[in-house]
């Protein structure tokens, strides 16, 4: 049982973290395409439609992956940001704010598709609904952690500052919902419920499950891609980083 | 540099102590030690890392190898508080408070040394006369002067001090060397920068020349 | 041993915690005093942006009634976002904020001590000044316990959140921009219940429950505020 640590030990070193990202990255990077591939068509071609949204539903094949994304980024990042925190290690801050911009972008794509997912089914660009409103606030603070960590001028301290915001919104995140969700029924806002009770058919089921996958693989190969290049940043002056650029110099 | 004294826990020891930024060395890796009633002189040019020294030394700082040593023991912020007192570039007084009411609200957090009462400590730095007048209105001497008046009025036995010397006329900085005398005649310990353009007077204190690391 | 003797009993005297905390909260209100001219700001700030909405939407009590007191926390909000911005940057300035974390004495405390400074001299004024801008806005006066009940919940929580923040900020450049970005996500509940409370009072639906989650984050915010906020000085001290 001890070669796990020893080998998540020896992983967190930067030189050993570049190669085996380096490995991994063309991997995660193909099977996310193929399973993506896959998963689109079977939702947009041989998934049948939806008896309610006709062809409009096939929207979901994006945004529901995209939305699960947005939340499962934020905790990866921080998971990353507590180990950086305590334990000080320069790879979990890397990873931690690489994390970022990776869970905004599919925030983002959260909030835009579910907005043309709007148009059709409730007649309007943007509802205030629970959900939505929820994905906007979770935006801001993505924003915010992203905002943070560019203002300051000392990558390892800029990396510390919003791995501590990225905590403190993980704790506010839950009391967001649930407010939101409160505010919603105080203000009888709409109540389409997009999930409902609705079951879903199993040749709806496997493209969906298929484009997670593939979402999941996606962040993964993104955030690995960008914490090697933001190690070679923060560790541009360390002997390792400068063999690497004068070897791909030669190269 | 200099061989640990007789005692076998100075008060501080420091051993292999160096720190980088965004992996540029700023200094060391330093080996020092420093015990009561010494002074030890850290000089350098500007840029060498002595504030940074200091700042890693009262713990304001993660050293990024080394170790901090205080009575043998390793530092943490619990053990070395209150035994230590800071003197850095800028007075860490408000500047619309008189020295008075700073001072009196550093012994709030700090505590007072036994028998020594605020006026006390300002009549040592000659500032009795302005003791009510904000801060703000004083000139940058008598700002150091009143930041020098803690020394006297809080407790602890080591003092950082981070160029001291700095917008001192000539009776200040014998008044410095004056207080860091008296500070090592009863046992205490003083480390402090100086870009060396100031000649120390003590004879007995011990001189650091920092080297910036390659 | 016996040199180790003196370094005991020098520790020892170091004041209480709670000592130290009344301290630091002298000097806070000492300093608001020495500038108490600054407490006028965001009180004035308050009253120019809540006149402005009858200008903006027209004056008929029965919209400015209803819209009256999301305007105002929204107005409170904003009015407390500038002041928030600049609560350690001038203890980072001139050095106070080293003197404060080296103190022995628990640094979470006196960031705690801070915080109270901070709401009772640049806070409560706008709380004063709350019942006058509910006039302006048409409030029915029977909603105005409610409106400062919810007020005197809600700040404090700003208070602590935005401390947090203003500590993470402290040491960078045009910090204000980036403060509200960050306090939005964290300000969007306490918005919620604290105007909820109001609109339910209004249309005279049950509006305790909201109020007592305000409370509740309060309680929760008060634990943990202030260790973030240490753990966050601590960060911008290391620059």
């Amino acid at each position: 049982m001890k070669i796990i640590p020893l080998w998540l030990h020896k992983l967190s070193s930067p030189p050993a973290f570049y190669r085996f990202a380096g490995r991994l990255r063309p991997w995660l990077f193909g099977s996310a395409l193929l399973l993506g591939a896959v998963g689109l068509y079977g939702g947009l071609v041989l998934a049948p439609p939806d008896y309610q949204q006709g062809d409009a539903y096939r929207i979901i094949f994006i945004h529901v992956p995209c939305a699960w994304m947005s939340l499962f980024g934020y905790g990866c990042m921080a998971v990353a940001a507590l180990i950086a925190l305590v334990w000080r290690i320069k790879l979990a801050e890397v990873i931690a704010m690489e994390c970022a911009p990776v869970g905004a972008a599919f925030t983002f794509i959260t909030l835009v598709t579910g907005s043309l997912w709007g148009k059709p089914m409730w007649g309007t660009w943007w509802t205030w609904d629970a959900r939505l409103t929820s994905e906007l606030v979770l935006l801001f603070l993505y924003f915010g952690v992203i905002g943070l960590f560019n203002a300051i001028e000392d990558r390892r301290r800029a990396a510390r500052a919003a791995s501590l915001l990225a905590l403190v919104g993980i704790v506010n995140l839950p009391i967001v919902h649930y407010s939101v969700v409160w505010w919603n029924t105080l203000h009888q806002g709409s109540t389409v419920n997009l999930f409902g009770k609705s079951h879903i058919s199993g040749a709806m089921l496997w493209p969906l499950l298929l484009m997670a996958l593939a979402t999941h693989l996606y962040f993964f190969a993104s955030v690995l891609n960008r914490a090697r290049v933001g190690l070679l940043a923060v560790e541009g002056g360390k002997d390792w980083a400068r063999n690497l650029i004068a070897e791909s110099a030669n190269a | 540099m200099s061989e640990p004294s007789s005692n076998p826990a100075p008060l501080l020891r420091v051993h292999a102590l160096a720190f980088a930024r965004n992996d540029e060395a700023v200094f060391g890796p330093l080996d020092f030690a420093l015990d009561r009633g010494e002074t030890l002189l850290v000089e350098g040019d500007n840029g060498s890392g002595k504030t940074t020294l200091l700042r890693v030394l009262a713990g304001l700082l993660p050293p990024s190898t080394g170790e901090i040593r205080c009575d043998g023991q390793a530092i943490s912020r619990d053990a070395i508080a209150g035994r230590m007192v800071f003197l850095g570039h800028h007075p860490g007084m408000k500047s619309d408070l008189s020295p008075c009411e700073n001072l009196a609200f550093l012994s709030g957090l700090y505590g007072t040394r036994e028998g020594v009462s605020v006026d006390a400590a300002l009549a040592q730095v000659d500032l009795s006369i302005y003791a009510h007048t904000p801060l703000r209105l004083l000139s940058a001497g008598q700002k150091k002067r009143a930041a020098l008046a803690r020394l006297t009025l809080l407790p602890g036995e080591l003092w950082l001090l981070d160029e001291p010397y700095a917008n001192l006329d000539r009776h200040g900085i014998e008044l410095v060397n004056a207080l860091i005398s008296m500070h090592g005649a009863r046992g205490g310990a003083t480390l402090l920068t100086s870009h060396g353009a100031v000649r120390f007077a003590d004879p007995n204190a011990r001189h650091v020349r920092l080297e910036l690391a390659a | 041993m016996a040199t180790i003797a003196p370094a005991r009993t020098e520790t020892a005297r170091a004041p209480g915690a709670s000592a130290a905390a009344r301290a630091f909260l002298r000097r806070e209100l000492l300093l608001a005093w020495r500038r108490r001219n600054d407490a006028l700001f965001p009180v004035l700030y308050a009253i120019i942006v809540a006149a402005l909405f009858p200008f903006a939407l027209g004056p008929e009590p029965q919209l400015l009634a209803r819209i009256s007191g999301g305007v105002l926390l929204v107005t409170v909000l904003l009015a407390m976002l500038p002041t928030l911005e600049s609560m350690f940057r001038g203890d980072l300035e001139d050095g106070s904020l080293e003197q404060m974390l080296l103190a022995p004495q628990p640094l979470a405390l006196l960031a705690l001590a801070r915080i109270v400074g901070y709401w009772l001299t640049t806070t409560l004024p706008l709380i004063v000044v709350a019942p006058l801008l509910a006039l302006l806005l048409h409030l029915p006066l029977d909603v105005l316990p409610v409106l400062l009940s919810a007020l005197l919940l809600a700040t404090p929580l700003l208070a602590l959140l935005g401390a947090v923040l203003a500590a993470l900020t402290a040491g960078t450049r045009r910090s204000a921009i980036l403060l509200a970005l960050m306090l939005l996500p964290l300000a969007v509940p306490v918005v919620i219940f604290a105007a909820g409370a109001v609109a339910a009072a209004q249309s005279g639906l049950p509006h305790s429950a909201p109020l007592l989650w305000l409370a509740a984050a309060l309680v929760l915010a008060l634990v943990l505020a202030p260790l973030a906020c240490a753990a966050a000085l601590r960060i911008a001290i290391e620059s």
